[in-house]
């Protein structure tokens, strides 16, 4: 009861503050997309080889963009208004219905990536306090450094050329097998193994940040006089480490797990190039280089709900992990 | 020597790689008595408690000396017996209420957990059973506090549930870490005198950790005075308190305020032991030596050891041992 009113607020200040951040990105993004040389028009001109001037004003004209700035954005706010996201000039399409189309991708994607990046991160990091000044310490830490330090794009190359062209165990790229028509478990372990290689790309980076965080945070608890109370009852080691001590170092992992949310789907443009994967990531690199600007304010908007959401999710796990968040 | 005493320490030595502070210390522990363990802060009577327990912290190496738990050598149990030894035969409550219990649990389920794990209960009548220690050690209402956050309750609240999981599956030995510092005067008497009830009614023995000499008197039956991670004097609590022996009991009791009307601050300063104890790091003789008024050159050479002066009374000091009436060393029966 008490608990349910105590999340319920923690919503409740989280949607209030969540309306004017994202009517801030919006005409943010807005601005600083015009601020970028050249617009759809040019890139399809560009594309034909050759545009009279009257076809130029044609375009301009049938993808509003022959009025002033301001004039611009407040027709695409209204569109907002009414819910839409506007018309992709160059897909002829309406951009709510080309988002749709790649978001599951992504979603699916970021949501691999995360999971193994919080359970190798956090197993990692337990492990690595576990054994603090030993060599398993030791050695571990080197590895999370040189994930820490590697491109992901070049983890991403390096992962293709071992798992898929040397071992053959693992799909290069793509998210399924085409025409192979597979039904129900296997569609599931097919798509899954497509995910393997782009979501551990993906995570690496995150895994070695969880795993420094996590180590330092089980390290602070594990001195904390309540993990003497548990071990003066009784409790076998592997009780107090998963009931006392990483139940509470958790906490800082989270949060930093929901800032990095947005972080990841930056992230995600660079492996769903390398890996052909047909997601949000790629969509926003190509209306960037097409001068689409609805497509990528569309991709922009939803990834700031996305990442407000996910922020919201986080609080929402924080104040339900940890009872002494008292939302004022 | 009637029977076997509960707690036998023998000769424990803790060395940690910058020094023991800990060395050949020893005392007794009869079943149902309350032994209190006096000395100011660093004198080793908290490393003392955590050996007992084998919590020691990692550093930290038992060089020398037994435990004897009911005839059971503890130091040579392996791990996981001495798990069952631990929270069900000797439990211990710690100092800081504030700190002890973990934030993220409900104080219920921190009290169920002992239960669970020792006496196999289920979910449910761990709960049952938990509001059941809530009520005995006093928790007002204790069928809304079973589900609150430790933050929710007040110090003394937190020492009472400390106490709660620590008789909650009536240990023979309860080890006290200065129960009382950290908590108001009057919440104080109220928790020690729940010490007391408990040790009475569930039959336990209570190991009391203190340096509140004030504590001692009221709720001791014996007194063993340690310092610098020695024993100093060992004795009936009411004999230590009116003819202390030892030169450090002395001046401990002599730096004690009292509460006397007719005496004020102003009348005169509070006595104090001259110097501090960190002088005893690195003496080879006595370690109270540096402050002591009776210092002798033949204090300086060996510790003194703890020799029986009188019928249930123990002194580590030839030189006032030497000024007391010759005993019959049968009569002491030690």
């Amino acid at each position: 009861m008490l608990e349910n009113r105590r999340l319920l607020r923690v919503l409740r200040r989280t949607v209030v503050q969540a309306v004017p951040t994202i009517l801030g990105i919006i005409v943010l993004n807005f601005l600083l997309l015009k601020l970028a040389p050249g617009d759809a028009a040019d890139v399809m001109a560009g594309e034909f080889g050759a545009a009279t001037e009257e076809t130029m004003v044609m375009l301009r004209q049938r993808f509003g963009l022959d009025v002033p700035v301001l004039q611009q954005l407040l027709a695409y706010l209204g569109n907002l208004a009414q819910f839409s996201l506007g018309q992709s000039p160059r897909y002829g399409m309406p951009v709510s219905e080309l988002i749709g189309q790649r978001l599951p991708s992504t979603l699916m994607l970021m949501g691999m990536a995360l999971a193994i990046a919080l359970g190798i991160g956090i197993a990692l990091g337990t492990a690595m306090a576990l054994t603090a000044g030993r060599w398993p310490d030791r050695v571990l830490s080197v590895v999370s450094l040189i994930f820490y330090s590697v491109p992901g794009f070049w983890i991403g190359l390096m992962l293709i050329v071992l798992f898929s062209v040397k071992l053959g165990w693992l799909p290069s790229g793509g998210q399924e097998t085409i025409g192979a028509g597979l039904t129900g478990i296997d569609y599931v372990l097919d798509r899954l193994k497509h995910m393997i290689l782009p979501a551990t790309s993906l995570a690496l980076f995150y895994v070695a940040i969880y795993g420094r965080l996590t180590r330092a945070a089980v390290l602070e608890v594990a001195s904390q006089d309540y993990v003497r109370t548990a071990a003066a009852k009784g409790l076998p080691p592997l009780a107090v480490t998963l009931r006392h001590i990483v139940r509470n170092a958790l906490l800082p992992v989270t949060t930093l797990a929901g800032i990095h949310l947005g972080g990841i789907l930056g992230g995600a443009v660079v492996v769903e190039t390398v890996y052909s994967w047909p997601g949000l990531g790629r969509l926003a690199f190509e209306s960037v280089m097409r001068r689409d600007f609805n497509v990528l304010l569309g991709v922009l908007l939803l990834s700031s709900f996305l990442v407000i959401i996910a922020n919201t999710l986080v609080d929402l796990l924080h104040a339900w992990l940890d009872p002494r968040v008292e939302v004022r | 020597m009637s029977k076997a005493p509960l707690l036998d320490v023998s000769g424990l030595t803790i060395a940690f790689p910058g020094g023991t502070p800990v060395a050949d210390f020893g005392f007794r522990v009869a079943a149902g008595e309350t032994v209190a363990v006096v000395g100011e802060s660093g004198s080793g009577k908290s490393l003392t408690a955590l050996a007992i327990m084998r919590l020691l912290p990692r550093t930290a190496r038992i060089a020398t000396g037994t435990v004897r738990f009911q005839g059971r050598d503890l130091f040579a149990l392996p791990e996981p017996e001495m798990r069952k030894v631990r929270g069900r035969e000797i439990a211990m409550i710690f100092q800081e209420p504030m700190t002890s219990l973990n934030p993220v649990l409900t104080v219920g389920k921190q009290i169920a957990e002992v239960l669970r794990l020792h006496e196999g209960l289920s979910a449910e009548s761990a709960r049952k059973r938990a509001i059941e220690l809530l009520d005995l050690v006093r928790v007002a209402d204790p069928h809304r506090r079973v589900d609150d956050f430790p933050h929710r309750l007040s110090g003394g609240m937190r020492q009472r549930v400390m106490i709660a999981m620590a008789v909650a599956c009536t240990p023979k030995l309860l080890i006290a870490d200065e129960p009382t510092t950290a908590l108001d005067v009057t919440i104080q008497a109220q928790v020690l005198d729940l010490l007391e009830s408990l040790r009475r009614d569930l039959g336990m023995a209570l190991m009391l950790i203190t340096h509140d000499l004030g504590i001692v008197g009221q709720w001791a039956d014996r007194v063993v005075v340690m310092y610098a991670g020695r024993g100093a004097e060992e004795a009936e609590a009411a004999a230590l308190l009116g003819d202390p022996l030892h030169p450090y009991t002395r001046g401990l009791l002599a730096a004690s305020p009292r509460l006397d009307a007719s005496l004020h601050y102003t009348a005169g300063t509070l006595r104090e032991i001259p110097g501090s104890i960190s002088s005893a790091i690195g003496e080879p003789g006595c370690p109270f030596v540096p402050r002591c008024p009776l210092a002798q050159p033949s204090c300086r050479t060996a510790p003194p050891p703890l020799m029986p002066v009188r019928p249930g009374r123990l002194l580590a000091c030839p030189p006032v041992a030497a000024t007391l009436e010759p005993i019959d060393a049968a009569a002491v029966g030690r």
